[in-house]
């Protein structure tokens, strides 16, 4: 984006960066700040530049391959047999945002499914989304069952929910709207699960801002940081006023909810809200990253980015379109994905040994949701990638990410395997601001970078060090036991 | 228990601040020093210790089911609310607590007991530890231009100065006794920090008796002995470190600033930093809102805007860079008094001298630090902590807020301190607890009648022995950083969580990279020297040389940590410990919310069993 007047460019970027050229010549300026302009405001997504790059690195593996629902899949076969795979949404004509193969419980069969997409909101009938291997449980996730005014049911919809229950047991519907909300939504012909109808379920409502709101927060929140007039009062009480540590402190709740349902009730959750493309993914893949272990390595982080993001159908191209800085009003601009990712961020500080990446694996995982060269973020689901021909004419993210050289910048020296469930601390107190990328340009990071590179340094040594004597100890006991062999 | 037991009560309860946990359930123990606390449902021993002198106040609550509840807060900012099964039992203990928690004379206090059972050589080499005069020899004084002066052996000068002062050489003893009587309590203007490189002085005095248009001759010739004493810059900074009005204010009272037009060449300034009552009930909100149950983002922010506390934080902070950039770029020396020039005097000084010199950011440095600006310059510890049963209006958390522009600038500075937020926690802990010699009193004056010399310890020695612990394994040696110039927009500054809510376990980080680093650097010597045993066990063989998969230690961090050898990784650490796995453990029980308290031992010092 551009404020140019009088020789001088202000370019604001999307990673929030606001660069200020200095052009002499009126006309030279003009003509550079209407190309800016033009270049950066592209109809046609075939024209953006993902479409143009040539990479310049050997692929080593083909990241528009590397995440199958199919290789999950065949994961969740070796916990469960309870789940099958079914092609119903080949076409992508019984919901245009999921992609053409999804994850159901077995006794439901494609006809049920074709019947169970007609009552949800958008065709999104609820899908596995995580299988929790320690107690049997299931997260799925859909959109607002159409119940309408009416109060409309639908058997296979029940069925299909509760074939996921154990016999006897309780579920957990997570609906990521205010009750109020959810009864205004019967208006319009959507609606929420009623317990006569699903009467082994408990509805719960735990509300998780949408949209604009959202955006509004993420733009008041990048003005106070770039306001460096403000005094202490006024800076805390714009961070404050932007409301954007309340809707992460909400977020991370609703996932620790989520979570403790399934880890410490023992019961299967269905989460959603209305169309179940953003707060339903914030809420379903945030608690993975609590419960599931291998979403904090980097390959699960990427298949989770994959499967509960890409894949589900978040609209990334509407959503990310311009960032904090637009002018104009956008009216599905939202910061959804960033959210998650700072939520993200948020367990990482309090579990830093817990990720095997680092805080600049997530900061760049949202400067190319919002910007890239790459493809892997284009479009706004599974359909329209497959008609753009994504995987043909683009490069994808992970192709590149994946290679060693990269990783190894993205990696966490501090990461040690662990297999528990990791709860956050929601307090306040417990919470900061995402530095990393909402004061990156506003402060000098050097003294920052030399703690990380020091703590590097010692955690690479020491890892040396340990690998040498262990190397010494059994080359001494290999001599020992030769000679023990030798000498009698 | 080794200590004579006043008092025990079984089936008292240690609630959680953050309710939905079960509750402890145990005994409470009174000793002459500590209210101590074991939980018998844990299976695992569990105890909490609160040493009396920590304790700030405690309340009775209303009746609940549970029993009679006691709320009992410190000056660590510790919370222990306690339910008591019978109401006899419940206030013994309160009246026990109030009397133990507030002495009346200072022989009363933990350190005239305290016995760690050193020798009393020992004891005594911990007082000489800190010597001021080193420090003073450091920045090349005496010299030409200053001296260490005994003029105030006999407190004649000045009655809450040390004996000796370090003043300007062309001040005369007439100087020095007109000035002293034309500043208040006779605080007159002595050096604080000189800048070697380029002769700036840092100096601190209290505030002058102008009153609306009185003068001293004297009073004027020290400032100018002071300004010529650094030829290099032509004029002095005058910087009353008081908001404008408050200054005005006390010149109807005969005191006062020093007018311009009196005082040849010299810039006067203010620099608004707000009185001990205002930073007094400041930290009061504070708490108040780090004790809020499950507040929202919102309350919290709100309520941390509303207590001003920040603020204040940042308006120390910026003092003490105007301070170190006048000394630093304008090579100026710099005078600087509040009103009495004890406490926000003391902050801005210390604070300066901490961003100029890397010497005050090792262990010993910041010891002196302590010594020279705080405790030597008579900054009445006793009153402001509240030591003795006395005026609550005197309390002010004044070393807090210095304590915190240290912990400030750790953050933008990770790698240039020695020691670590635990050595300023441990500090902090002590300017309370009374158990060593160091804080007692206001004055050398008044530690020298209260023989602290002779009857107590000092604190510097027992911090040192667990200097292992405290360091700060990222800290890249004295060469590294020279000045610090530190970041002061609002966003730079954050909320102390480590402080205010450090014993609510449950909102700090699960996992501590400062544990892992610290054991990764003290393994790094054992697994040196068992390297070096292996190998000239293994015979010189042909094969392949076990050494080459290490890279050389001397590369990138190991060289920079040169000026800091080993000498403090020499305490046996486990050999290939593995990498322990830091609280992995830990929060396998903790709930979706897990605020919750889970020490062991609340009480970070009194090693004694």
């Amino acid at each position: 984006r551009f404020v140019g007047s009088l020789g001088t460019i202000v370019i604001k970027c999307k990673d929030l960066r606001i660069i200020q050229l200095d052009i002499p010549g009126m006309e030279e300026c003009l003509n550079i700040a209407s190309s800016i302009e033009a270049l950066s405001t592209l109809d046609s997504v075939t024209l953006m530049y993902p479409f143009f790059y040539r990479p310049m690195f050997e692929v080593l593996e083909d990241g528009w391959s590397s995440f199958l629902l199919e290789q999950e899949f065949e994961l969740l076969s070796s916990m469960t047999n309870e789940w099958r795979l079914s092609c119903v949404n080949k076409e992508f004509s019984v919901c245009p945002s999921y992609p053409a193969v999804v994850i159901v419980p077995k006794s439901v069969d494609d006809e049920a499914l074709r019947k169970v997409a007609l009552f949800r909101h958008g065709g999104r009938f609820p899908v596995l989304s995580y299988y929790h291997k320690k107690n049997g449980m299931a997260m799925m996730r859909s959109s607002q069952p159409l119940t309408g005014t009416n109060g409309r049911r639908c058997k296979e919809d029940e069925k299909l929910i509760n074939s996921t229950l154990r016999s006897g047991r309780r579920g957990f519907v997570i609906d990521t709207r205010p009750l109020a909300v959810a009864q205004q939504a019967r208006a319009k012909g959507g609606g929420f699960e009623q317990e006569v109808h699903y009467p082994q379920w408990r509805r719960i409502h735990k509300y998780i801002e949408r949209f604009n709101i959202l955006q509004e927060s993420f733009i008041k929140l990048v003005e106070a940081c770039n306001d460096q007039s403000h005094n202490m009062d006024r800076w805390l009480s714009k961070l404050e006023a932007s409301n954007w540590l309340t809707h992460i402190k909400e977020l991370l709740t609703a996932a620790c909810l989520a979570a403790q349902c399934i880890d410490r009730e023992g019961a299967s959750v269905l989460v959603h809200g209305s169309e179940g493309t953003d707060s339903t993914l914030q809420v379903t893949s945030l608690a993975q990253i609590i419960l599931d272990p291998r979403c904090r390595t980097i390959r699960g982080f990427e298949a989770l980015v994959v499967r509960e993001w890409l894949q589900a159908g978040h609209p990334f191209q509407q959503r990310c379109a311009q960032s904090a800085y637009s002018n104009s009003k956008q009216k599905w601009e939202a910061p959804v994905f960033l959210l998650f990712l700072e939520c993200v961020w948020q367990i990482h500080r309090q579990f830093p040994c817990s990720f095997e990446f680092n805080e600049q694996f997530l900061i760049m995982l949202f400067e190319h949701a919002y910007a890239s060269q790459f493809g892997t973020f284009l479009g706004n689901n599974e359909n329209e990638r497959a008609k753009l021909k994504l995987p043909q004419k683009t490069m994808s993210l992970w192709s590149w990410v994946n290679r060693p050289e990269e990783l190894s910048r993205f990696q966490n020296p501090l990461y040690e395997a662990n297999s528990l469930v990791i709860w956050p601390s929601v307090a306040p107190q417990s919470l900061q601001l995402w530095e990393g990328v909402f004061l990156r340009w506003n402060r000098p990071s050097k003294f920052l970078e030399e703690a990380e590179e020091e703590r590097m340094n010692i955690i690479k040594y020491n890892k040396e060090l340990q690998a040498k004597v262990n190397q010494l100890r059994r080359q001494l006991a290999e001599l020992e036991a030769d000679e023990e062999v030798q000498e009698p | 228990f080794h200590a004579v037991l006043l008092l025990q009560v079984e089936n008292v309860k240690l609630l959680d601040r953050y309710a939905n946990r079960k509750a402890a359930s145990g005994t409470l123990y009174l000793t002459a020093t500590h209210l101590i606390y074991v939980d018998a449902s844990a299976e695992v021993r569990k105890e909490t210790w609160i040493l009396h002198h920590h304790i700030s106040s405690v309340e009775k609550l209303p009746l609940t089911t549970a029993g009679y509840p006691l709320l009992i807060h410190c000056k660590n900012f510790h919370v222990a609310h306690f339910v008591i099964g019978q109401e006899r039992d419940c206030h013994d203990v309160f009246t026990s607590l109030l009397k133990l928690s507030q002495p009346v004379k200072p022989e009363e206090l933990y350190a005239f007991s305290y016995n760690p059972k050193t020798s009393k050589e020992n004891r005594e080499m911990g007082w000489k530890l800190i010597d001021l005069r080193l420090d003073y020899q450091r920045m090349g004084i005496p010299n030409d231009c200053w001296e260490i002066a005994d003029i105030n052996k006999d407190y004649e000068v000045c009655s809450t100065y040390p004996p000796e002062i370090v003043v300007p050489r062309a001040a005369t003893k007439a100087v020095v006794m007109g000035s002293s009587r034309f500043r208040s309590r006779g605080r007159i203007p002595v050096l604080s920090y000189l800048h070697k490189e380029n002769n700036a002085a840092l100096c601190r005095c209290s505030q002058p008796l102008a009153g609306f248009s009185a003068r001293c001759l004297e009073d004027e010739q020290m400032l100018q002995a002071i300004r010529e004493a650094n030829p290099g810059c032509p004029f002095m900074y005058v910087v009353d470190t008081r908001p404008k009005l408050n200054a005005m204010a006390n010149r109807a009272a005969g005191k006062g600033y020093e007018n311009e037009d009196n005082y040849e060449n010299i810039r006067f300034k203010f620099i608004g930093i707000e009185n001990i009552h205002v930073m007094r009930s400041s930290l009061q909100k504070l708490l108040e809102v780090c004790e809020m149950k499950s507040p929202s983002m919102s309350d919290f922010l709100t309520g941390l805007e509303n207590s001003g506390w920040l603020r204040h934080i940042k308006a120390v902070m910026d003092a003490g860079v105007f301070l170190a950039k006048a000394v630093r770029e304008e090579r100026a020396s710099v005078l600087v008094h509040c009103s009495d020039g004890w406490d926000r005097t003391a902050q801005v000084c210390s604070l300066a001298s901490l961003l100029l010199d890397p010497f005050y950011r090792t262990f010993k440095g910041f010891m002196v630090l302590i010594e020279k600006e705080w405790i030597a310059m008579g900054h009445k510890f006793s009153h402001r902590c509240g030591h003795l049963d006395g005026d609550p209006k005197e309390v002010s958390p004044v070393f807090t807020q210095f304590v915190e522009c240290v912990w400030q600038l750790m953050q933008q500075f990770p790698c240039s301190f020695e020691f670590s937020e635990r050595f300023l926690l441990e500090i902090h802990d002590h300017v309370y607890s009374c158990q060593f010699g160091n804080f007692l009193g206001t004055c050398h004056k008044e530690r020298e009648e209260l023989r602290i010399f002779e009857k107590t310890h000092s604190l510097w020695p027992f911090l040192l022995q667990r200097k292992q612990e405290l360091r700060n394994p990222l800290y890249r040696g004295f060469a590294a950083y020279k000045e610090l110039q530190p970041n002061t927009l609002p966003f730079s500054f954050q909320f102390w969580c480590g402080m205010y809510n450090r014993f609510d376990k449950g909102m700090q980080p699960k996992q501590c990279v400062l544990d892992q680093l610290l054991s990764c650097t003290s393994q790094k010597v054992t697994l040196e020297d068992s390297a070096a045993q292996l190998e000239s066990k293994l015979p010189v063989l042909d094969g392949p040389s076990p050494s080459k998969g290490c890279t050389s230690p001397k590369a990138g961090a190991a060289a920079a940590k040169a000026p800091t050898p080993q000498d403090c990784a020499e305490g046996a650490a486990p050999v290939l410990s593995n990498g322990p796995s830091l609280g992995h453990e830990k929060h396998k029980e903790s709930p979706a919310q897990p605020q919750d308290l889970r020490a062991s031992r609340e009480d970070g010092q009194a090693q004694h069993q």
